[in-house]
């Protein structure tokens, strides 16, 4: 099994940090986020799944000290993926978000707090945060930490009467760190702790079932109540004297589910005079199975807990993404600063080790051939600075 | 008592010193190429939620790719 992180001491600790960091306040050294807007239109398409929407981020400085932000978010989903095609027929659906948040410059710290929600017919997520970021060290070091606390509300579209709540508990920690006039690391800790109705209320494992025509039946899914996590992760930036930047990262996971992941990531930026900005990037991702999981049970109610959701199953995935950014509005004076206009392009691909396609009825039950899909990505943005 | 030596050698060591605290190596005018825009840890605010979420939704880990993150629903 993986790590668990005790909420107690975690709690502790993090108090012992904000602390330390609220007292070692001192001159000014932290700046607040730049005023920007953004307004972006997102395309997911991969395994007969299309999910699309826009989504719009403004952010307001009010005063020397006080930056406000606002996000609106919407997903337009139309679903037939390999899991609705064995077990149920296409749908669509909305989702909905919308973020807040507050930043407050004090000294060398900034204070934010933030709230979310986000809507489905199905599902209520709500979560608040609150965190602090302070420099030290000749801000040549950033710390930041941050708390958020979410409660959702899960309910399911087939049943009126099912309602059932998640609570989860976010800790995080981060640290930036300037190691030379090109190069800079950043450390980020993230622990989460989740508590209620975990599974998805229409998802189904699959067991053996001899009197069943195809030799399978299926059977709800059902996963523990409980759940942490710990997630640890090392990023490197480094800027190349030909006007470009290099990244590096990496990031260890493992939860009390017995799943541990690994993601690589390579990124390079390279800007064409003062307009254009080519990037480019490639993102690694492969984990374990959860201990419960099966993509073929031996018979109903084999075990106390049952998952045959292909993310709780071993796999790996690529991501291959380039980007293309071109700043066409540049002004010394006047309200508007600069804008720009970005196009991200990502191609995914996904193998599954031990998922395996239900629908392939030319195989013998359990011997079909592992699921795998590509999964393309689009994202086109403007963005204006004031 | 061979550890209680070693502790008395490391803290005669440190107060010889004078426990000065190592001083900052990049000065805040050697931080152009830091601070250009390329450099930056979240270049694309509207971009970052969106893939982390794109990320979260199809993927067992979660956190630790900074940046504060939101509720999901991704059920």
């Amino acid at each position: 099994m993986g790590t668990r992180a005790r909420p107690g001491r975690l709690r502790r600790a993090f108090g012992t940090l904000l602390a330390l960091a609220l007292i070692a306040g001192g001159a000014q050294g932290a700046i607040l986020p730049e005023d920007r807007s953004d307004a972006l239109y997102h395309l997911y398409t991969g395994d007969e799944v299309t999910v699309q929407g826009p989504s719009f981020l403004v952010r307001k400085s009010v005063g020397p000290n006080v930056s406000l932000s606002a996000n609106y978010y919407i997903d337009f989903v139309s679903s037939a993926s390999v899991d609705v095609r064995a077990t149920a027929s296409e749908y669509t659906e909305r989702r909905d978000e919308q973020t807040v948040s507050a930043d407050y410059l004090h000294g060398k710290a900034i204070v934010t707090a933030a709230y979310t929600r986000s809507d489905e017919s199905d599902y209520t997520a709500n979560t608040a945060s609150i965190g602090i970021s302070q420099d030290f060290f000749g801000d040549q070091t950033t710390l930041s930490m941050s708390y958020a606390r979410g409660w959702d509300t899960v309910r399911n579209n087939a049943d009126p009467d099912f309602e059932e709540s998640v609570d989860r508990q976010t800790y995080r920690l981060g640290l930036t760190q300037i190691l030379t006039r090109n190069a800079l690391v950043s450390l980020n800790f993230e622990a989460i702790t989740d508590e209620g109705y975990l599974n998805n209320p229409y998802r189904s494992v699959r067991f053996v079932d001899p009197t069943a025509g195809r030799g399978f039946s299926y059977q709800q899914e059902r996963y523990p109540e409980t759940r942490t996590s710990g997630a640890a992760s090392v990023r490197g930036k480094y800027f190349l004297p030909w006007g470009a930047s290099a990244t590096v990262g990496y990031r260890w996971f493992e939860d009390t589910w017995g799943l541990a992941a690994h993601t690589g990531e390579l990124a390079y930026a390279q800007s064409f005079g003062e307009d254009w900005t080519l990037e480019a990037n490639y993102r690694y991702y492969t984990q374990t199975g959860a201990d419960f999981y099966s993509d073929l049970f031996p018979r109903r109610d084999a075990q106390n807990f049952l998952a045959r959701d292909k993310e709780l199953s071993a796999f790996d995935s690529h991501q291959f993404g380039v980007g293309l950014t071109y700043e066409f509005f540049r002004r010394q004076q006047g309200t508007f600063k600069r804008s720009s206009v970005t196009l991200l392009v990502d191609q995914m691909l996904f193998e599954y080790g031990d998922f395996r396609d239900a629908t392939d009825t030319g195989a013998p039950v359990g011997e079909e051939d592992p699921f795998s899909f590509q999964a393309t990505v689009v994202q086109l943005f403007f963005s204006l600075w004031y | 008592m061979k550890m209680r030596t070693a502790s008395l050698v490391i803290l005669a060591a440190l107060l010889a010193s004078g426990c000065a605290a190592p001083q900052p190596w990049v000065k805040p005018y050697e931080r152009a190429n830091l601070a250009h825009p390329l450099m930056s840890l979240n270049p694309h605010p509207v971009s970052s939620p969106y893939i982390r979420h794109v990320h979260d939704a199809r993927e067992g880990a979660r956190g630790a790719e900074g940046g504060a993150g939101g509720g999901c629903g991704c059920n």
